[in-house]
Parts: structure tokens; sequence; C-alpha cells
């Protein structure tokens, strides 16, 4: 079994198996939008490879971090709604 | 092997891009006795299609060739991205602060993302690109008991459903645009290469109770109700399904970004080189998709004759014998874009109001068509936002021919520290103190 890890998503906590991008943690917890667009339409990640931006997250108070490229560490705050 | 860099480091050949073209470019001049540096944005070597955490999940192919690069004797700089260049010198962001780069040669090997086309819906959480659910699915997407649709064209399309039934989707349908005639030819022509169909067999063996559909395409998708109502056309009908995901694949178009940066020519969406995989500036190489989406067959054959000519061994026997392969690739490739080229309906798709360039929420109706990328940058702010154009700008040109507009550095977003380093050190090689 792969150990698990905690982070913290718009202030709940959730485990997550270590080893997993945080684009996909943040879906697996059940997040499928992760930002909203300049008109306000709600968008999660799309290329997963870095290349689209829609993926875009708060991660320690850094935002614009792309969750696809960022692997989930042990005590990651992340909040998303940009 | 992977270094600690300093804030500079100077080599004989410098590669951006550690998928299969870099890997074998770096051998190959390796090999060859010069010093050797490889810069990828990865955490691990192997770009998209070798993408991994662990190595022994790779196939063995791929696992050969990272060997034979771990083993080679250049250096490989993981996490690194490239974010200015010019020929002889590259500017990097590493682990938060700038690196320079200088190399005699610089072989660009820099891959192809996925081709993203605009239709209605495809801006809805839960739409992905193909390769974007394979990469999720890698890093660690848990799609047991979703419901997913795999649409779209080309050989992608096979591997990445076999993939997410595997994985434990609920897989609805596999949609392949093409005409069952193209795609019939296609399949006849690969007895050439039966690897290959055994390969696609194999795939199609893992979700054989899945329609798998020739001639049907993903007209719209909606959100209602919490799911995904994909309208599915063929021929004359039409009809709806629901999904939690939709996956869709348009093909790959070649990652320029920094071809364009450095200034090489680029024609019809690929960087132009001759046939020692030189660009048309001295000293700058391009080996694989960036010269046109062969697959990484061609990107290993391009990559070795990059690598031997960026050290001066073009001439050698090898590189008859490279040349030759890569002619037979090229040939695969060229079949594969007549068989899988996109149907007509798929650009008659995009209505008034559906957005085209997704950071800036840009619609369809904002752009006139006479409009150059720049024009329609300058005007509506199209192209101008965080992805800087790497979605709509390939989009735009498949959809209506419109040619992609210039890069601006940092070719991805980076901190202002991380550029006064790169500054800096331009500073500290003429003296001046910081």
């Amino acid at each position: 079994m792969t150990a698990t890890i905690r982070i913290s998503i718009n202030g709940t906590e959730h485990r997550v198996p270590e080893g997993t991008s945080l684009a996909a943690a943040l879906l697996n917890a059940g997040y499928p939008a992760f930002r909203n667009s300049v008109g306000g339409e709600p968008r999660g990640p799309v290329c997963g490879m870095g290349t689209c931006f829609e993926c875009r997250v708060t991660i320690d108070g850094a935002r614009g971090r792309r969750s696809c490229l960022e692997p989930v560490r042990d005590g990651m705050t992340v909040v998303l709604g940009e | 092997m992977s270094e600690a860099p300093g804030t500079s480091m100077r080599a004989d050949v410098a590669i951006v891009g550690a998928g299969p073209a870099g890997i074998a470019a770096a051998i190959h001049a390796a090999g060859a006795g010069s010093q050797v540096v490889v810069l990828d944005a990865a955490p691990q070597p192997g770009g998209q299609i070798w993408r991994h955490t662990e190595r022994s999940a790779l196939p063995a192919v791929a696992r050969r060739w990272l060997e034979r690069l771990d083993r080679c004797g250049a250096t490989l700089v993981s996490g690194a991205a490239v974010v200015d260049a010019e020929p002889g010198r590259l500017g990097v962001e590493w682990r938060g602060r700038g690196l320079r780069v200088e190399a005699g040669a610089i072989i660009l090997a820099t891959g192809a993302q996925e081709l993203f086309l605009p239709f209605p819906g495809w801006t809805l959480p839960g739409v992905f690109g193909v390769g974007g659910a394979q990469a999720l699915l890698k890093a660690g997407l848990d799609v047991r008991g979703k419901r997913v649709a795999v649409a779209g064209t080309g050989p992608l399309l096979l591997p990445v459903a076999a993939a997410l039934s595997r994985a434990g989707a609920d897989l609805r349908m596999v949609a392949e645009q093409a005409p069952p005639e193209a795609v019939r030819r296609f399949a006849a022509s690969l007895w050439r290469t039966p690897g290959r169909l055994l390969q696609a067999a194999a795939y199609r063996a893992a979700f054989p109770t899945v329609r798998y559909r020739w001639g049907t395409w993903v007209r719209r998708v909606d959100a209602v109700a919490g799911e995904l109502r994909v309208t599915y056309a063929s021929g004359q009908s039409a009809w709806i399904e629901p999904v939690d995901l939709l996956c869709t694949a348009s093909g790959l178009t070649p990652s320029l970004e920094l071809a364009r940066l450095v200034g090489c020519e680029v024609q019809g969406g690929c960087v132009v080189v001759d046939d020692r995989q030189r660009t048309s500036l001295p000293s700058v190489y391009a080996a694989g998709e960036p010269t046109g989406n062969t697959g990484v067959e061609a990107a290993l054959v391009e990559g070795s004759i990059a690598g031997l000519a960026a050290v001066g061994q073009e001439g050698s026997g090898a590189t008859k014998r490279l040349l030759a392969e890569r002619a037979r690739h090229r040939r695969f490739a060229e079949q594969a874009a007549v068989a899988f080229r996109l149907r007509p309906e798929l650009r008659e798709r995009v209505e008034p109001g559906t957005i085209v360039c997704r950071c800036e929420d840009i619609r369809l109706a904002a752009l006139k068509p006479e409009w150059s990328a720049r024009q329609a940058k300058l005007a509506t702010r199209a192209g101008m936002g965080a992805c800087q154009g790497r979605v709509c700008g390939p989009a735009l040109h498949h959809l209506f021919g419109v040619e992609a507009d210039t890069v601006r550095v940092p070719l991805v977003p980076t901190s202002l520290g991380v550029l006064a380093g790169l500054t800096a050190s331009h500073d500290e090689s003429q003296g001046v103190p910081e």
C-alpha cells in the first residue's frame, strides 16, 4: 500500500496517496473545477502536462501554480477558485 | 548522473527536452566524446510518451534508452524550464533560480503537445485531452466507476481507452472521427509493420465489449444536472449520451515556442530542417516532433542524427542507415496523417458564442476572419493569457489557417528573481559587480 499524506483543500483536510500529482488529488477529492475563468466560468485541468494553464491553484500562498506539475507534499495548503 | 549546476554551465551541446529525441541526441553526442547537457522540465527523463514515476512500469525499449542515457556521460538537469534563448545561450529556471547555459550547439527536442479544437462545451470541467487523461491517470487519477467516453482521432485513442478501461473506468464509447474506409485503408497499410497491428489489437482487447465506432464525432457537450451530455454525430444522425468524463483527441501539434523564440524558420507548423536536422540557424538543430509529428521511432532516429551532426560526425556510416530509417518513418507518418485527417464537420462545430481563447474567454464572434494572430491579440487579447497562445494558437491555425504569432520571454511564468539572476550572470561575465 502506498503511504498517504495530508493536504488541506480550501481549509478541509484530505488524506491522499503519496506520489499523486496535486491535480489528480484534487479531482479524486471531488473538485472537478479548480478555478474561474476571466468571464467567471468554472474550469478544470485539460492537458495534464503544463501547457493549458487551466489547473492553476494557490499552493501555500503562491498563486497561479499549475497543479498538474506539482506532486502532493505533506502539509500542502491548497486554495481553489483563483 | 544528475549533477547540481551552479548559476552557469558550459557544454559542447545543450539539448532541450529529455524525450526520445533528446535522449537519442544526448547518447550520440556524448558517445563522440563531447560534453553534453540535457535540460528537461519534468522530474524524470522520458518526455510525455515515456512519462513515469517507476521505471519498471515502462516498456522494455524505453528502459533500454533511459539506461543508455544514464551511462552516456551527459549531464541531465531535470526540473529545468527554459525561459529565454538565443543561439549559443539558454536562460533556464531551475529550482527557483536562474541558470545560464552556454553551448556550442543547441538541439531542440521539445516534443509535441495535444491539439485542442474548440467546440461548444470544450471548456467544461471534466473535458480533457486524451494525453491529459493519460498523464493524470499516471499521476494517480482515480477513474474507477466513472462513465468515460474517448472521442476524436488518431493512434492515441486506443491506448488511452485501454488504459482507462484497465484502471476501472466505465468506458462507454470510443469514437474515431475518420471515416471507416480511411481507417481500414490505414490498417491494411500496416502489414509492413505487423508490430503496430498487433499493438492496436492488444489495446482493443482491453475493452472488448465497449462500442468502438468509426466515422463518429462529438458535436457538442453540455453540463446538465452534474453530468456531461455528449452529442455525438455520425453521418446524418445525432444522439445524446451522458458521461462523467470526456477525453478528446484532435492529434498532436509540435511545441514550437522555443524554436520561434530562438528564431528558427517555421513552415506549416513545423521547424524547417535539412537532412542533418540543421535548422535555418547555425549550430541550432531540431529533432523529433518539432520537425513534424512522426512519432517515437522517428524521434529516436532524428535525435540520433542531430546528436551526431552537432558534434561534427554527420558523415558517418551510422548516419546513412539512420537517414534510410527516417525516410521509412516519415512515409508511415504521412499515411497516418491522411487516414486521420480532420473532417470538415469538426470545424463547423464552432459557433459564434464558442470560446476560442480559453485564457481570456474570447468567443469566435469577437474575431474577424481576416485578422492575423497578431491583430486578434491586439484587438481582443486572444492569445495573451497565461498559456501564451499554446492552446488557441494551434487551434486557430487548424481551424482557419491563422499563423501563430511570435512568442515572448519568459516562455513560462517565472519569478522576477530568476530573471534578475539570469541578467546578473550576463553582467558578471562582463565584469560588472553585483
